[in-house]
């Protein structure tokens, strides 16, 4: 417990003094909070033994939420727009939540990725509504009622954004040791006695299924902001995968996991892309090889010498 | 005594095997009845018919006057009845006190993200039941770690958390070594007298069963074959034969 806690604090404490010292890293260290954010709300489903092969359905509907909002000016405010955005998006995990809860493994990934690309295909062909493959342009909002430039806005936003996912994770920290974290848990390691406790899996997973698409909606909501722009790839499969990837690179046993992960996808992407722009996905896959093989519990696992993959006391 | 359980004529058959066939079954409150009789004659089809597990294909079941035939097997749990495993159903990967605070909070319907399981209001029963299950000293231990006896204990732990007006046990002393079966269901007993708990057990050793039932019932080809006191149904000649031809 003390070293997952001085993890926890050495990664805050990295992440908020390096934007002051290197300035070129505030998005790339934003875009990966955002991404870590929903590698969490992945990482919520695994404790169910669930993977999503489609957060990228909550990721890009709040991201396109902000966009559509920003352009009709409803919201020309950063602080309104997050939170009506990442609403809007556990208001679409409700409702998908509603069926797809019935499915388990293969079913319940696969079931995610078809919505998701579905909405794909919708971003990309209702062309005069959505931009299609252009996407939509966000007119930089006002936050907390002030007008900023490009770089004293892209550091607000970041701080804001790591104040967020501190307590998202302080919040799913407390979910995953409560009683209903455990019985979340307990739909992948006994169903047929949670029944007999007079539990319903269902709900059980609904609520995390909820939870889980919030998350990314949350990340999608801060992402558009950052980037300016929202285009049909936040919802394509392979940003999915990403997001799959990043909550197993990084590790499930503790909340610090996924923004490890996240935070190492981006390190080696940006490298990669670099010095090897041919073969930075072979680079990538290599990585993920080396941790499933050698580090089952990943880069959490590794930081905080925990070998069971879900962590655990 | 008021009847709480009443089982009609249960039917199921799957594929060439009849594994209910016309079983019937009334149960007093604060009985112990046992449930005895070869493998495949129906018992634990029986208990899954009960408890929601299986549905007949004709056949009624009713619990405390309410018909819980199409029940699921959670409304069937949370309407009073219990059971526990001829293979213990637990959540191998946490602690005993976790799957008997996971119990607590299905009963209380406690889900609040920020119930800690360290700070649980309902510890303080956890650790009564533990103690009079006689498990309060592997309360740490991870259950995948515990021989199947201390499973078995566990599961029916589990089952008496919901605080159950009946409990079904599948084979409770199986897995137990014979110098402490008696020693198992005495603290069951007692548990269950504590709690004026009516319950069914499926047992195959002789000695148990005449010494903790009430009644007993023999169980033969998806249905009862002969029904009665212990003293009865053990002195009876088909079941000495029975018993004896299975060498117990």
């Amino acid at each position: 417990m003390a070293r997952q806690l001085v993890l926890g604090l050495a990664l805050l404490i990295t992440l908020a003094v390096f934007p002051l010292f290197s300035p070129w890293s505030t998005v790339i260290l934003t875009v990966a909070l955002c991404e870590g954010l929903a590698a969490l709300g992945i990482m919520v489903l695994l404790r169910a033994g669930q993977v999503s092969f489609g957060h990228g359905l909550f990721f890009s509907f709040s991201a396109y939420a902000v966009a559509f909002m920003a352009a009709a000016r409803l919201g020309h405010e950063a602080l309104i727009l997050i939170p009506v955005a990442t609403a809007a998006s556990g208001l679409l995990a409700a409702l998908v939540g509603l069926f797809i809860v019935r499915y388990r493994a293969i079913f319940f990934g696969m079931l995610n990725l078809a919505i998701s690309m579905v909405f794909f295909s919708l971003l990309e062909k209702l062309f005069p509504i959505t931009g299609g493959a252009d996407g939509k342009r966000v007119p930089r909002p006002t936050l907390a009622g002030m007008e900023f430039g490009r770089e004293q806005f892209e550091l607000w936003i970041f701080y804001i954004t790591l104040g967020l996912c501190l307590a998202a994770a302080l919040f799913v920290a407390r979910y995953l040791t409560s009683p209903g974290g455990k019985a979340l848990e307990a739909i992948k390691s006994n169903e047929t006695r949670l029944e007999y406790l007079g539990v319903s899996p269902r709900k059980v997973l609904f609520g995390a299924y909820l939870l889980s698409g919030l998350l990314a909606g949350l990340g999608g909501a801060v992402i558009a902001l950052v980037s300016g722009h929202v285009t049909p790839e936040l919802a394509y499969w392979v940003r999915s995968g990403e997001f799959v990837f990043i909550a197993i690179l990084g590790g499930i046993g503790g909340v610090a996991g996924p923004f490890l992960g996240a935070l190492m996808f981006q390190i080696i992407r940006g490298y990669a892309a670099v010095y090897a722009p041919e073969t930075w996905h072979a680079v990538l896959g290599v990585m993920l090889l080396v941790i499933i093989f050698f580090a089952p519990a990943g880069l959490y696992g590794i930081a905080t010498g925990s070998r069971r993959k879900e962590g655990g006391r | 005594m008021s009847v709480i359980l009443e089982a009609s004529d249960l039917n199921l058959r799957f594929g060439g095997v009849q594994a209910a066939n016309g079983a019937s079954l009334k149960v007093s409150a604060n009985e112990r009845i046992a449930i005895i009789g070869p493998n495949g004659a129906g018992k634990t089809t029986f208990i899954n018919l009960c408890t929601g597990y299986l549905k007949p294909q004709s056949g009624r079941v009713v619990f405390a006057g309410q018909d819980i035939t199409a029940l699921s097997p959670r409304a069937i749990t949370r309407l009073g009845i219990g059971r526990s495993f001829q293979i213990p159903q637990l959540f191998l990967d946490n602690t005993v006190i976790d799957n008997l605070l996971l119990a607590l909070s299905a009963r209380e319907g406690s889900w609040s993200p920020f119930l800690v399981m360290e700070r649980h209001p309902k510890a303080g029963e956890m650790w009564e039941l533990l103690e009079m299950v006689g498990l309060k000293a592997i309360g740490g231990r991870i259950v995948r770690e515990l021989p199947e006896g201390m499973r078995k204990l566990v599961d029916i732990a589990v089952a008496l958390a919901l605080e159950p007006k009946l409990i079904f046990m599948d084979e409770p002393t199986s897995g137990v070594s014979s110098t402490e079966k008696f020693e198992v269901m005495d603290t069951l007993t007692r548990a269950l007298d504590a709690r004026a708990t009516t319950a069914i057990f499926v047992e195959h050793d002789m000695d148990v069963v005449a010494r903790y039932a009430s009644r007993v019932a023999v169980w033969s080809g998806g249905r009862i074959a002969l029904e009665g006191s212990p003293e009865e149904i053990l002195n009876h000649p088909e079941v000495r034969e029975a018993v004896i031809g299975v060498g117990v």
